[in-house]
């Protein structure tokens, strides 16, 4: 009888095991798959076509730029060997034809970095990314960075050198050079204008020889999902998992089900929950799931229209400011995880300015500002000037996006107080983005988001000659209009300047002048909220442009 | 037979030509494009790379340049490259639309078998508990709106019970696992469909009832169910076979809510996803496809009345 019990209770064991390892939040342990949910699937794979946050995110775990900033904020090496400074040599200054200034970096390629069929990554590489970054017909996105550098210069198999046509502070960030493999897609570019239909990246994007990273995409269902698998010529350290799906499933409430059902393990900040979602799935699930939030440097403000006579009027832009209470609906709506901007630059970036006035909430000091403004003449709950117009303004904002909408609710409610009527007019991202911000069609407000990299220097934004207008084909993200010589002097300044302290000052001034001016309304810094698994170790959420993906070999099975 | 057929061929082919005017135009007249959400989304990149990408795209380049050179060469076979997934249109259709058609086929046969029974059950006894408890079941079908039966869906078999998966298309796993993911989105999409088509088929079943031949039959002695199926239904079915082929054609672009809560790659969210994206080519092929099933399926109609009405005959009726 003995004999009979064992094997009974060891399948017993076994089918608890099994059992207990089907349950989401304890199947850890055993775990060598792992299955991500994102809500948008990439439209092209090829790293240099295309700006897209889904692209990026997959593309983090099975290749590499050649610098990026880490999540600490700090520019490090991913492909080279070294980072090329001033300092260690191997960046210098040198004369150009013209008789300005270059610079020429050195770039040392990892030893060990080999594309997944074998093949070392070679100088021939660089090359070959900078002729198709370079060429205006490839379609690829940031054609700007690549025009930049003049010529790459062959040193042996694994060093070039690229000499760049000015001298910038951040002369060595090469986060936009993504090598290509010249050995697979060099018959794709003989004739340049076809490039983005014949690129391998999309027609056999499973070819093992177009990455170099930790894993290599084994499969893509257009739409659906991305399998990617352990890339075994990859030098770093060995990944923990032997499979990662990337999921798309564009519905966040489906993401959420998913999660709960065990169709996914981890849905990605970056592209997954907004801060409100995922604060009411904590509360319902947080013994089962982690959330991690990470506030970057995505900014939500509002756009001023400073051609709006209102708006003109310094005192009318510190009397909007003053008169919403930021700091209430940082924690009532977003519970803190969405710190107030009193400015553009972020808390965490080493250019913050921490002694910048804050603006806190104050009605009374609103309605006093708005008085001295001429607006004192309150009549039906609303201010009138002296000619008798009132005072009233459009708040726009993209349709369907349920946190600004709330937020504007607010705003709505608490400018009323002071007298100032809000009319809330929300576009289709489409209509709102293709015309009526980038052609300033909004009468007066325009609440959205930049997002940016540490030390973004904001000449796009805030640079006189970066004002959109008929005349120059509305070129230019400067949609409030702001024009200020000394800004304009700053950022020409802070863009060359490469002595840390020096640069330092010149930001301090820049950022004191926008809090001065106020010709945006600066709001909160939004938050990424990564929902993953009890289980699941080493995420590093970045806070930038730059995903978590990119450090996909430190993601661990908790012990 | 076989001229009518022709001509309403001729009729498909001239239909499909003015769609793709109509498409064409109307996607360029929505404000904006692709690239302006770019650079909006991307502060490095400059004005000039915004103008130089339109350019690459076509996208600054006349209507009538870009629509008589599309179909100049779709008239050839090519209908081109999709801008959002840099494929030919073709690569990019051909598995979406297999999987709405396995998506709708089996929607259309499950909501066409449960709603004969579910309506004729009801017609037979109007007003009895039988009716009102089919009525009922039809009144929530048509009422609760598609996303809110997925989530109940998804909350009761895959999170509550964890016997079907949430969504989306496996990775592996064979017919099986293909099967499994379909439950619940030929569920959500049959729920609406059958209680569409079974109150359709009550109301003329119930009509048809009235009628004199009706009562002959049952002063003949025929049985309650040989009347109700030989003679009301067989007469109730000419707008039923109406209805349900112009339906079939509208559910293959109109699944995008089921599509896009269950996480399924089919026709209806690239159609959405293509117009939205200015993906011209995609949007076109996709919209004309949906056309002209909707077109041959109304045909398919037509032709179905033939045999289920021998009064009815076309070589009379294309004069």
């Amino acid at each position: 009888m003995p004999s009979c019990r064992r094997p009974f209770l060891r399948n017993a064991l076994i089918l608890g095991l099994v059992l207990a390892s089907l349950w989401p939040g304890a199947r850890g342990a055993a775990a060598r798959d792992l299955t991500i949910g994102i809500t948008q699937f990439p439209s092209t794979f090829n790293p240099l076509i295309d700006s897209m946050m889904a692209k990026s995110f997959i593309l983090g775990m099975t290749r590499r730029p050649v610098t990026a900033y880490d999540a600490d904020w700090n520019l490090v090496c991913l492909l080279c060997a070294e980072l090329p400074t001033l300092e260690n040599g191997l960046a210098k200054i040198e004369p150009l034809k013209d008789g300005g200034e270059g610079m020429a970096l050195t770039l040392k390629i990892h030893p060990d970095a080999t594309w997944g069929d074998g093949v070392p990554v070679t100088a021939e590489d660089v090359v070959f990314t900078c002729q198709v970054g370079r060429h205006p017909d490839t379609g690829v996105g940031n054609f700007e960075a690549f025009r930049r550098i003049l010529d790459v210069e062959v040193l042996d198999d694994k060093t070039v050198v690229l000499h760049g046509d000015r001298v910038t502070f951040d002369y060595n960030d090469m986060s936009g050079l993504t090598l290509l493999p010249a050995h697979l897609e060099r018959p794709a570019f003989a004739e340049p204008r076809e490039y983005r239909n014949r690129t391998l990246f999309d027609t056999d994007t499973a070819n093992p020889g177009l990455y170099f990273g930790p894993y290599r995409i084994t499969e893509v269902a257009l739409g659906s999902h991305v399998v990617l698998e352990r890339n075994e010529t990859w030098w770093g350290a060995t990944p923990a998992f032997d499979r990662i799906t990337v999921r798309t499933i564009e519905n966040t409430a489906a993401l959420e089900a998913n999660l709960l059902s065990g169709g996914i393990d981890y849905i990605a900040g970056e592209l997954g929950l907004t801060v409100d979602q995922a604060l009411a799935f904590e509360k319902r699930h947080g013994e089962t799931f982690k959330v991690l939030y990470r506030s970057g440097l995505a900014y939500e403000h509002i756009d001023l229209n400073l051609d709006s006579p209102i708006l003109k009027d310094r005192r009318v832009r510190r009397a909007l400011l003053t008169a919403i209470d930021r700091a209430a609906i940082s924690e009532r709506l977003f519970e803190g995880r969405q710190p107030v901007a009193n400015g553009f630059v972020n808390p965490l970036d080493w250019v913050h300015d921490p002694d910048l006035p804050e603006y806190p909430y104050d009605p009374a000091a609103a309605a006093a500002l708005l008085d001295k403004a001429g607006w004192a003449d309150i009549r039906g709950g609303i201010r009138h000037n002296a000619a008798g117009e009132p005072l009233r303004v459009v708040l726009m904002t993209t349709a369907g996006n349920r946190m600004r909408e709330l937020v504007e609710q607010v705003l709505q409610s608490q400018w009323k107080q002071v007298g100032i009527e809000t009319e809330i007019r929300n576009e289709p991202a489409r209509v709102f983005f293709g015309e009526t911000v980038t052609m300033r069609r909004f009468p007066h407000m325009a609440m959205f988001a930049w997002i940016s990299s540490p030390e973004n220097v904001p000449r796009t934004t805030q640079h006189s000659n970066q004002i959109p207008s008929e005349a120059n084909a509305w070129a230019g993200q400067n949609y409030p209009g702001y024009s200020r010589p000394e800004v304009d002097d700053l950022i020409d300044a802070i863009e060359v300047e490469l002595d840390r302290d020096k640069r330092l000052a010149l930001w301090k001034r820049l950022q004191a002048i926008y809090a001065e001016e106020l010709p945006v309304l600066p709001l909160y810094f939004r938050a990424d909220p990564y929902v993953m698994p009890k289980w699941l170790d080493g995420v590093r959420p970045t806070g930038h442009q730059y995903p978590s993906t990119l450090w996909v070999e430190e993601w661990r099975v908790a012990e | 037979m076989t001229a009518y057929v022709t001509h309403r061929l001729l009729q498909t082919l001239v239909v499909l030509l003015l769609m793709s005017v109509a498409v064409y135009g109307l996607i360029w007249l929505m404000p904006g494009d692709p690239i302006d959400l770019m650079v909006s989304a991307n502060p490095d990149l400059t004005a000039a790379d915004g103008a130089r990408l339109r350019a690459l795209y076509g996208l600054d380049r006349p209507f009538a340049e870009r629509y008589l050179a599309w179909l100049q060469a779709a008239l050839g076979g090519d209908l081109g490259y999709s801008r959002q997934y840099a494929r030919p249109v073709l690569e990019i259709v051909g598995p979406r639309m297999a999987n709405t058609l396995i998506l709708v086929g089996l929607s259309f046969v499950a909501s066409v078998a449960l709603a004969f029974p579910l309506g004729l059950i009801a017609a037979r006894r109007p007003y009895s508990a039988a009716d009102n408890a089919v009525n009922l079941f039809c009144f929530a079908g048509i009422s609760i709106p598609p996303f809110w039966l997925a989530l109940l869906l998804i909350m009761a078999f895959s999170v509550g019970l964890g016997w079907l998966p949430a969504g989306g298309v496996p990775a592996e796993g064979g017919l099986g696992a293909e099967a499994a993911h379909l439950v619940l989105p030929v569920a959500t999409l049959t729920l609406g469909s059958v209680a569409a088509y079974a109150r359709f088929i009550r109301g003329e079943t119930i009509a048809a009832l009235r009628l004199d031949f009706v009562r002959t039959a049952q002063a003949k002695g025929a049985t309650p169910w040989r009347v109700l199926t030989r003679h009301a239904l067989r007469n109730a079915l000419i707008p039923v076979v109406t209805v349900i082929g112009l339906h079939f054609g509208t559910v293959f672009s109109g699944a995008l809510i089921t599509e896009t809560m269950f996480a399924y790659p089919g026709m209806g969210k690239l159609i959405y996803d293509s117009i939205m994206g200015n993906d011209f080519n995609l949007a076109l092929a996709g919209l004309l496809l949906v056309t002209l099933i909707t077109l041959l399926s109304n045909l398919a109609a037509d032709l179905l009345y033939v045999r289920l009405d021998p009064r009815v005959n076309y070589e009379g009726a294309r004069t």
